[in-house]
């Protein structure tokens, strides 16, 4: 497999808009011969249905969820990025980028990051444009916050609701194109195969979720934007929809998977209660601006937090980091208050977590202010947990929360499949090894709104397609493919409920490949993740029927592919003999226990290639390289 | 803690639906209330039987797709706050609950406790949105929006299209939830232009989708978890009623 990422060379500054002067385009009335099929309504996925279709292509935009507005987009909380430099802190497009591939522990490219930092102004511009009502100044102007991470106020907010709000301005555009006739919507309808024809990407196979109808749909060109695989983990969080199975299915077809033992771990969620728990909440990243992380010095000291004078208290990110303190991006964050955990030192009644403290913060600034300034927070927070974060500290522990490898992609945004696409979560292209706050979204809008459109321009000018159909023979190969999947899955009638196939794959994987990882431990999991796999085929319990909607079909079909996904994760893991942003090897450490990279040998993307069935997949790598910034050791001290 | 659970099992829009009642002993406080009915599905599934079909995804409170009436009530006892958000610990041991799934003309069930609401999508295709291709926007800050006007906004754009303000009116009407997209829009600079011409369509489409009509019952009001204000429907029945006084039909000319 060749990987020809097709980025520009030239003056980093220049190189997307002479790549957009160079692509072919295609005549505004020939866009309207061409359709497009859109699988995914997130911020990705429904940004660039809105546009391919104001454009004039026609698109077929499919979600598994009863409403585009449901995607788990709409989840995002804390902001997103642009450089805009509106607060006058000395921002820039340069600053923005220059953060970006350092926070990413320089395993992105330049040039994309780039490029992202560059369009991040102009989606603030769309968005407002749309009515996306951001957090305003009293003068009328916009506001902005910092996240962590950064040192700018560079953060653009819609309350707690950023996410949803701009999911719901995607959503607005997307409809609006329904209306015109230039979207197709296919709410509660599953991808569960990619149609390759003559080599290239040209349709999919769907099955209606409410009447369990499989269909082939064909077009000139597809897109996935289906979200990351962060339920690999069973407790993350991601909505429970959230899956591989889109993406898994394209790499079956010849797309390679990139990176995926990076996946990013949140620090501050609500810890896990109990064994039925089905996921974890994230409580926002800005609550690390006031309030304080500690666990007591001793180890089972099971008294309740106020009983602990302060000398017995450990407030080890302030120890260990006087600079950034409790600031420091989430990976070093996460990784501390495992360690914590790990020595017994952990609250609870789990022992899994630590306390997030704002009783200083109450005394400096007043209750009124805290109120003011997190007081949904502290809501949610009681909600959860029946406990008041006035009165006593939170306890948080770090979650699985977002991925970063995903489907390899070009510059074009291209995967490995002619005509086959990745936007946002689905593909791995920016955020390297780590992904710092509010910027996921700001990539899915970033490829959906102004990127996708233009090159996918490039591939359809540039290429014949030949007329292709339903009753195509691979179209027909695939339906049946899937028609036998769902047939075994109900035939089996085995003891295991899908869900308990499922917790059972988390907690392997979230131990041996989770926030840190041993050659040991991931070589156990390479042994047990098939063994695992075998048992579902033989023992899983599926009932009901495949033609209405059963969710427990839908649910085992994806817990299916996680169970063949989680040993390639592992097995990217094993494979990179280094630290880096989220993938922690405790083999490859500094001796202050940081992740230690070895530039010299892993300074490169890993891109896997399905062998066949039955066979070892094959790594193919791409090399990293970095003019513009130069890789150094990151340090929080 | 122990509960006696009634619930709607319908197998398809097209079978008859019944209450099935399930003794569920496996409950802690600390669950929410979908966890609950996680369990109870593992034991279901454990025993043959199907489990409960319910919409969930995100079980933050922000999706909307989650719903369905606990004991009478849409979302369930606890104000401002979903069914995924509830939790256990407002219940008592040996209580009885009633799951039924949203009742109204416009959402008709697909099985048990899931509805389809493609309607609300429907509304906001017939103009809940700003014209603005991608692209041609100006810098952000040209457009300057008082505070005061970007929160109000706010507050009605947090509506996460539940469904919940329907199933609680006698009348099943959707004016919650389409005046908050309408108020959402026509508090900003941007949803002026196409301010009475959205009003006038989405009105028009509520009406096709076989809402009732709103008599100002508040019952939406009390049960939307987005703690929705009935001024939203004050502010799109204002808009409406302009609309109908000024709008002209549209005349396109040909090219000339
Ligand atoms: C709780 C939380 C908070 C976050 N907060 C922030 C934040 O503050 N700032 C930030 O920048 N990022 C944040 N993120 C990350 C960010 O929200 C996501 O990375 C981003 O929204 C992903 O968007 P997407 O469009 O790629 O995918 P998604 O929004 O996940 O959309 C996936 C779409 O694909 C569809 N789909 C998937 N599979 C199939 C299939 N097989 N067939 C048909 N349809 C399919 C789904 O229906 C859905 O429409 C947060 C994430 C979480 C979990
Ligand atoms: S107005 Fe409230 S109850 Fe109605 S759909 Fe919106 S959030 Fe749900
Ligand atoms: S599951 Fe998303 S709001 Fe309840």
């Amino acid at each position: 497999m060749e990987l020809k990422s097709k980025t520009p060379t030239g003056p980093i500054e220049q190189r997307w808009d002479n790549h957009r002067f160079n692509i072919k385009l295609v005549n505004p009335a020939n866009k309207r011969k061409y359709s497009v099929i859109i699988v995914g309504s997130g911020l990705a996925g429904a940004s660039a249905s809105a546009t391919m279709a104001e454009l004039g292509y026609n698109v077929k935009c499919f979600c598994f969820q009863d409403s585009p507005r449901r995607a788990h987009s709409i989840a995002a909380q804390g902001g997103i990025n642009a450089a805009k430099n509106y607060q006058n802190d000395g921002d820039s497009v340069y600053r923005l980028f220059y953060d970006t591939v350092k926070g990413g522990d320089f395993r992105s490219r330049e040039s994309n990051v780039y490029r992202l930092a560059q369009i991040s102004v102009n989606i603030i511009d769309q968005c407002v444009a749309q009515g996306v009502p951001f957090a305003r100044e009293y003068g009328g102007l916009l506001a902005n916050r910092s996240f962590g991470g950064a040192q700018v106020s560079r953060t653009f907010y819609a309350r707690g609701q950023t996410g949803q709000q701009l999911l719901l301005g995607a959503y607005q555009a997307l409809l609006r194109q329904v209306a015109g006739g230039k979207v197709q919507m296919f709410p509660r309808t599953e991808m569960l195969d990619l149609i390759v024809i003559d080599g290239k990407a040209r349709g999919i196979v769907a099955r209606n979720l409410i009447t369990g109808k499989i269909e082939s749909h064909l077009a000139d060109a597809v897109v996935l934007g289906t979200g990351g695989y962060g339920n690999v983990f069973y407790l993350s969080t991601n909505a429970k929809g959230s899956n591989c199975t889109a993406i898994w299915r394209a790499y079956k077809r010849g797309a390679a998977m990139a990176n995926p033992c990076y996946t990013q771990i949140h620090p501050t969620c609500i810890p896990v209660s109990g064994e039925y728990q089905s996921k974890l909440t994230l409580m926002s990243e800005s609550l690390r601006n006031d309030g304080r992380i500690w666990v007591p010095k001793k180890k089972g000291d099971t008294r309740s937090p106020e009983q602990i004078p302060e000398d017995e208290r450990d407030y080890y990110l302030e120890r260990k980091y006087p600079s950034f303190g409790n600031l420091v991006p989430r990976d070093v964050a996460s990784r501390n208050a495992k360690s914590a955990c790990d020595e017994g030192r952990g609250v609870g009644e789990q022992g899994l977590g630590v306390y997030l403290d704002f009783s200083d913060a109450i005394k400096r600034l007043g209750k009124q202010s805290i109120r003011e300034r997190y007081g949904n927070l502290f809501d949610m927070y009681e909600r959860i947990t029946g406990d008041n974060p006035y009165n006593v500290p939170m306890r948080i522990y770090p979650a699985i929360h977002y991925t970063m490898g995903g489907l390899w992609v070009d510059y074009n945004l291209m995967t490995t499949i002619p005509g086959l696409f990745a936007v946002g979560e689905a593909n791995f292209s920016d955020h390297g090894a780590n992904r710092l706050g509010a910027s996921a979204l700001m990539q899915g809008l970033a490829d959906g709104y102004f990127i996708l459109p233009y090159t996918i321009g490039d591939y359809l000018a540039n290429t014949k397609l030949e007329k292709a159909d339903a009753s195509n023979p691979a179209a027909r190969e695939a339906e049946k493919g899937v028609n036998e999947v769902t047939r075994r899955l109900l035939e089996i009638r085995g003891k295991r409920t899908v869900t308990s196939f499922h917790r059972e794959l988390g907690k392997l994987v979230w131990d041996d490949c989770g926030m840190a990882r041993t050659e040991a431990g991931l070589k156990k999991a390479l042994q047990r993740v098939p063994e695992l796999r075998d048992e579902f085929w033989k023992n899983v319990n599926v009932l009901g029927g495949g033609e209405e909607l059963n969710q427990a079909l839908e649910n085992a079909g994806r817990v299916a592919d996680f169970l063949e996904f989680g040993e390639l994760m592992c097995l990217d893991a094993l494979q990179r003999n280094e630290s880096c942003g989220g993938h922690f090897r405790e083999e490859f450490q500094t001796p202050e226990g940081e992740a230690l990279r070895d530039d010299d040998n892993y300074s490169y993307v890993a891109a896997w290639e399905y062998g066949g069935p039955g066979k070892p997949p094959i790594l193919n790598k791409e090399p990293l390289t970095f003019e513009y910034v130069h890789p150094s050791q990151r340090s929080y001290k | 803690m122990k509960l006696t659970l009634h619930i709607w099992r319908q197998k398809s829009p097209n079978h008859i639906g019944r209450m099935v009642q399930y003794e569920h002993a496996n409950v802690n406080p600390h669950m929410s209330f979908l966890e609950m009915l996680d369990v109870l599905n593992e034991e279901l599934i454990a025993k043959g039987e199907e489990p409960v079909a319910f919409d969930h995804d995100c079980r933050e409170g922000i999706c909307g797709s989650c719903g369905f009436m606990v004991n009478g009530v849409a979302h369930g006892p606890q104000p401002a706050t979903t069914v995924c958000q509830l939790h256990m610990r407002h219940f008592k041991d040996g209580d009885v609950l009633y799951l039924e799934p949203w009742r109204a003309r416009a959402f008709p069930v697909i099985k048990d406790l899931v509805v389809d609401r493609s309607a609300f999508d429907r509304i906001i295709t017939a103009g809940g949105y700003v014209s603005a291709s991608t692209g041609s926007a100006q810098d952000a800050n040209n457009i300057l929006i008082p505070k005061r006007d970007a929160d109000l906004a706010m507050d009605a754009a947090a509506c996460i299209g539940c469904g919940a303000c329907v199933a609680a009116c006698p009348n099943a009407a959707s004016a919650l939830f389409t005046g908050a997209k309408i108020s959402h829009l026509s508090l900003l600079p941007q949803g002026q232009p196409e301010r009475f011409k959205r009003a006038l369509g989405m009105v028009a489409q509520v009406k096709q989708e076989l809402f009732g009509s709103c008599t100002n019952i508040g019952e939406c009001e009390a049960v939307c978890p987005k703690e929705i204000k009935l001024e939203v429907i004050a502010r799109m029945n204002r808009d409406y009623l302009k609309a109908s006084w000024t709008e002209r039909p549209e005349i396109t000319r040909g090219d000339d």
